[in-house]
């Protein structure tokens, strides 16, 4: 198979009929670079003039209370709007998700209550004929879970020890392969998907309709996106011939994905390396100088720092802010050694100085020992000043995942266009320990009907006794409500999926997989530290329970003091070990949809704070309503022993039971990092 | 044998060269009115054994290589020198970097092989010049500087390496006259490596409230940043090699 766009690359497995291979076309083609960032370039005055329209925009969207301006009228889908430019002469990378800039688009897939209620929130009114048409006509992912959860499940939801779920939104988390569009053009991945399609016959059982419904569905997306690019005038059906048609393909691919799902995390991919190779031969080539090639990843950035969905305040109130997690991550090792950092590596990071620093797109460095040095400099260096980097382990990730995976969100990681996630949300241990010691009773919460605390979980034994909490008893009631919690989120999660995959099934972001996908079942834990302090002061300390009129524990009484997470001790430490491990175990045990892969975070980087207000005091000292710890981080100020021993603590934690990632949140003032010689 | 200490540091950046364990031990023969740890003045603190500290240090030994180890700080070190001394000893043994941050106000001549042997486990001294004027450190400390300087002498002619430390505080120990008195004093040491001045700071204040004591330095403010150049120019701070 041959291409004229291909003119210059060196073939491969990825060149060869019948393939889809971008990995091995990045292998085979780019140019590591171990040098540093003295190569780079300023902002040309395009880009100048064309960022500060955006800032202005930016700044009358935040004057205007979060929200610029939202169609009312218009189902999102791929190809659902016409053009839509910021300053069409300037812009080296176009398209928008609607026909305006930060204008957001209506999305009601996910379910029509939210969509209505997120409008009416920023003073906009739905337009009654969608009303009529998601009431009436067409169902809703929302819809569909609801008419399916058993009372047990709205009970949990409604107490908060299952937080988060993506039953009213969509589930996010998926990173299409958007550098396919670029690599092989819409033309040649609608021909494989249809020869997927053709061979995958036999026995009509309802996994194999489905798979040809879905690829189907698949195929009308990619044509879709054709559409899309042809309304700018750009034609993707054949491979990018340029620097400037790969990174407008790759970006059409992705903003394809964004207007056809509102997903929490819509995560972009690891993109920087690949685009190199079309930069180097542009450059090699003389069509293409270092300005132009920084030009075009500033327009691209740019665009990225645009995407917006249109939510309810709540959700952005859990978030703190309006986050979109447009997750781009860099660098990294190859497994054959080389590093995959590129001078691409370092014009994407160099925007955050062009452009100025942002949190979206959410710029995220695979961080490997082995890594350049001039490299590590150059992101200490923009991390110093701009503190807009995420870092993550590559050298952990890159055993399991190979060296072409990306991160979804924050910490969740997945090979390319091979893996595809179920979104989980988390369960709350830290209440799960409080139904332990109550029987399943709701500490808070309380039964609209009696008045009395709510049963959440079918009537376990509680704990009766008036004397100090038994370590060994807590323990075995803890691991019977573990059960009883991993069970049921389980099943709520399976059951969501399902219906996720019927409403709103992201098609053109699983066009952009194989279509013989692994998939990973992401749940996830908050409350880490607080249930392991809490767990270590029943076992080192005495603690008695307060009980209130009805003899539910709603308060605790320490005596004496306790090891507590975060201090290198490993009395506590292995409190945390065992419950990752344990929790992790129960989740395993149980059906899991479509048979995916059971994996676990524990990553609450802001929710942590909605998650502590629905929690009622716990055995560690820590009163009802106060925050949990982020991710997995210690107990606000519970760490004496400074920042190693913190660290260190958190180190322990298994990866191999949390493989959707763990998290910690740090920060440090640069003068606590030491002095300059 | 056990030591008294105040509280550990596992991520210690500024006492001594790369990362450093440090160890704050308990109790001070100095009252400083600058003092940033005026929780470590009085006896008390938690008993550990040498052996226990060693074990809680090692644990960091990934973080060294890059010329890190421990630091021992206080409160004052060497009341507790025969404890440090074991500590170092079994350090040494494992290769770390061994660092001790004090005043040397209890320098003793008369005892001077105790100060020895462990000195022969230490590889850098942080010492602290708190002022060059005798009257002044009194004033500032509660004692005189006479066992500090010696202690410098000491440490010069053994050809054990040191730091040298100053905590600049406005109108108490900034001025010119000071400065290079405690230049031209520095001068006649052979083994200074570095010196550094340390700009006074108020993060110290909260302390002192919860300890319930008067805050003798109410209302100075933190040196500005010329006055810290100037007081680097004197001292020619961290360009004095031996």
């Amino acid at each position: 198979m041959y291409f004229e766009a291909w003119d210059g690359f060196k073939p491969g497995k990825w060149s060869e009929d019948g393939e889809i291979n971008t990995r091995d076309f990045i292998q085979k083609n780019y140019t590591p670079y171990e040098g540093d960032g003295s190569f780079l370039a300023g902002p040309t005055d395009a880009t100048k003039k064309l960022w500060s329209e955006v800032l202005a925009l930016l700044e009358q969207e935040r004057k205007n209370g979060g929200v610029l301006d939202a169609d009312t009228e218009i189902i999102s889908q791929i190809n659902s709007h016409p053009a839509g430019y910021i300053d069409k002469d300037l812009e080296k990378i176009v398209g928008l998700q609607t026909d305006k800039p930060l204008k957001r688009a209506l999305m009601p897939f996910g379910g029509i209550r939210m969509a209505e209620q997120a409008l009416n929130m920023y003073g906009y009114q739905i337009s009654p004929k969608v009303k009529e048409i998601f009431s009436k006509y067409r169902k809703s992912h929302n819809d569909g879970v609801y008419d399916a959860y058993t009372p047990e499940m709205r009970r949990a939801r409604t107490s908060h020890i299952l937080t988060g779920l993506p039953d009213t939104y969509g589930r996010g988390r998926i990173i299409g392969d958007y550098r396919r569009v670029a690599l092989y053009g819409i033309d040649y991945l609608v021909q494989q998907k249809e020869a997927d399609k053709l061979a995958n016959n036999g026995n009509m059982t309802p996994e194999r309709i489905r798979a040809r419904e879905e690829v189907s569905d698949q195929i009308k997306a990619l044509k879709q996106l054709k559409e899309m690019a042809m309304s700018y005038g750009i034609d993707i059906s054949k491979p990018a011939k340029t620097a400037q048609e790969a990174i407008q393909f790759l970006y059409f691919g992705y903003l394809g994905a964004v207007k056809d799902q509102n997903g929490a995390a819509m995560s972009i991919g690891r993109n920087s390396t690949f685009l190199d190779i079309y930069i180097e031969r542009d450059l090699q080539k003389d069509i293409l100088t270092e300005e132009e090639a920084q030009e075009l990843m500033d327009h691209f950035i740019m665009k990225l720092r645009m995407v917006r969905f249109m939510r309810i305040k709540e959700y952005n109130e859990l978030f703190s802010g309006d986050p979109t997690w447009v997750t781009e991550s860099i660098g990294g090792m190859g497994i054959d050694g080389r590093t995959l950092v590129t001078k691409n590596s370092f014009r994407v990071l160099h925007t955050l100085d062009n452009l100025g620093p942002a949190p979206e797109p959410n710029l995220t460095v695979l961080w490997s020992k082995k890594l350049p040095l001039a490299f590590k400099r150059y992101c200490a260096d923009i991390s110093i000043r701009t503190s807009a980097i995420q870092y993550e382990s590559d050298d952990l990730m890159r055993v399991e995942m190979g060296d072409d995976y990306a991160i979804a969100c924050c910490v969740s990681c997945m090979r390319v266009g091979k893996d595809m996630q179920f979104f989980g949300a988390r369960a709350n241990l830290a209440k799960c320990l409080l139904y332990a010691i109550n029987g399943g009773k709701d500490e808070l919460m309380r039964d609209k009907a009696t008045g009395k605390h709510l049963q959440v979980s079918p009537k376990f034994e509680a704990i009766t006794s008036n004397d100090a909490l038994d370590y060994d008893e807590v323990i075995e009631k803890y691991e019977t409500m573990m059960n009883w919690l991993a069970r049921l989120y389980v099943n709520t999660l399976n059951l969501i999926h399902y219906m996720h995959d019927k409403y709103s099934y992201e098609a053109l972001e699983m066009a952009l997989h194989d279509t013989k996908v692994r998939r990973f079942f992401a749940t996830g834990v908050a409350g880490l530290s607080c249930v392991v302090d809490s767990l270590s002061a029943i076992k080192y300390a005495k603690v008695y329970p307060i009980r209130d009129e009805e003899g539910v524990v709603v308060d605790f009484r320490i005596e004496g003091d306790f090891p507590k997470y975060g201090n290198n001790d490993d009395r506590a430490d292995e409190i945390a070990v065992w419950l990752v491990k344990t929790f992790m175990r129960e989740i395993k045990a149980r059906f899991t949809y479509r048979e995916s892969i059971p994996t676990m975070s524990i990553l609450t980087i802001t929710s942590n704070v909605v998650y502590g207000k629905k929690t009622g005091n716990t055995p560690d000292g820590r009163k009802a309503g106060t925050p949990l710890a982020p991710g997995a981080n210690p107990m606000h100020g519970r760490d004496h022993n400074g920042a190693l021993a913190s660290l260190e603590s958190v180190a322990k934690l298994p990866y191999e039971f949390a493989r959707d990632g763990i998290s910690n949140t740090f920060s440090i003032t640069p003068q606590s990092l030491g002095k300059k010689d | 044998m056990t030591g008294h200490i105040h509280s550990f540091e596992s991520f210690g950046t500024v006492d001594g060269p790369g990362i450093r364990f440090v160890v704050f031990m308990q109790g001070c023969p100095l009252r400083c009115q600058y003092c940033h740890n005026p929780d470590t003045w009085k006896a008390g603190g938690t008993e550990y054994s040498a052996e226990d500290v060693a074990k809680r240090v090692l644990k960091y030994r990934n973080y060294f290589s890059g010329g890190g180890g421990v630091t021992v700080s206080g409160g004052e070190p060497l009341l507790q020198k025969e404890f440090v001394t074991e500590l170092f000893t079994r350090l040494k043994k494992e290769g770390l970097n061994t660092c001790l941050d004090t005043s040397g106000a209890v320098f003793d001549e008369a005892r001077k092989e105790q100060f020895m042997s462990l000195l022969n486990v230490t590889d850098l001294v942080l010492l602290d010049i708190k002022h060059i004027d005798a009257e002044e450190h009194k004033k500032l400390t509660g004692h005189g500087n006479e066992n500090i300087l010696a202690f410098a002498k000491f440490l010069s002619d053994n050809g054990k390496k040191m730091w040298i430390r100053h905590v600049l505080v406005p109108g108490i120990t900034d001025r010119d006259d000071w400065l290079e008195r405690l230049s031209a004093f520095i001068d006649t040491l052979k083994t200074v490596e570095k010196v550094e001045v340390l700009p006074y700071h108020t993060m110290g204040v909260v302390k002192y409230e919860k300890l319930g004591y008067d805050y003798p330095l109410k209302g100075v403010e933190p040196p500005s940043a010329e006055r810290v150049e100037n007081a680097r120019r004197i001292l020619r701070a961290g360009f004095r090699n031996v």
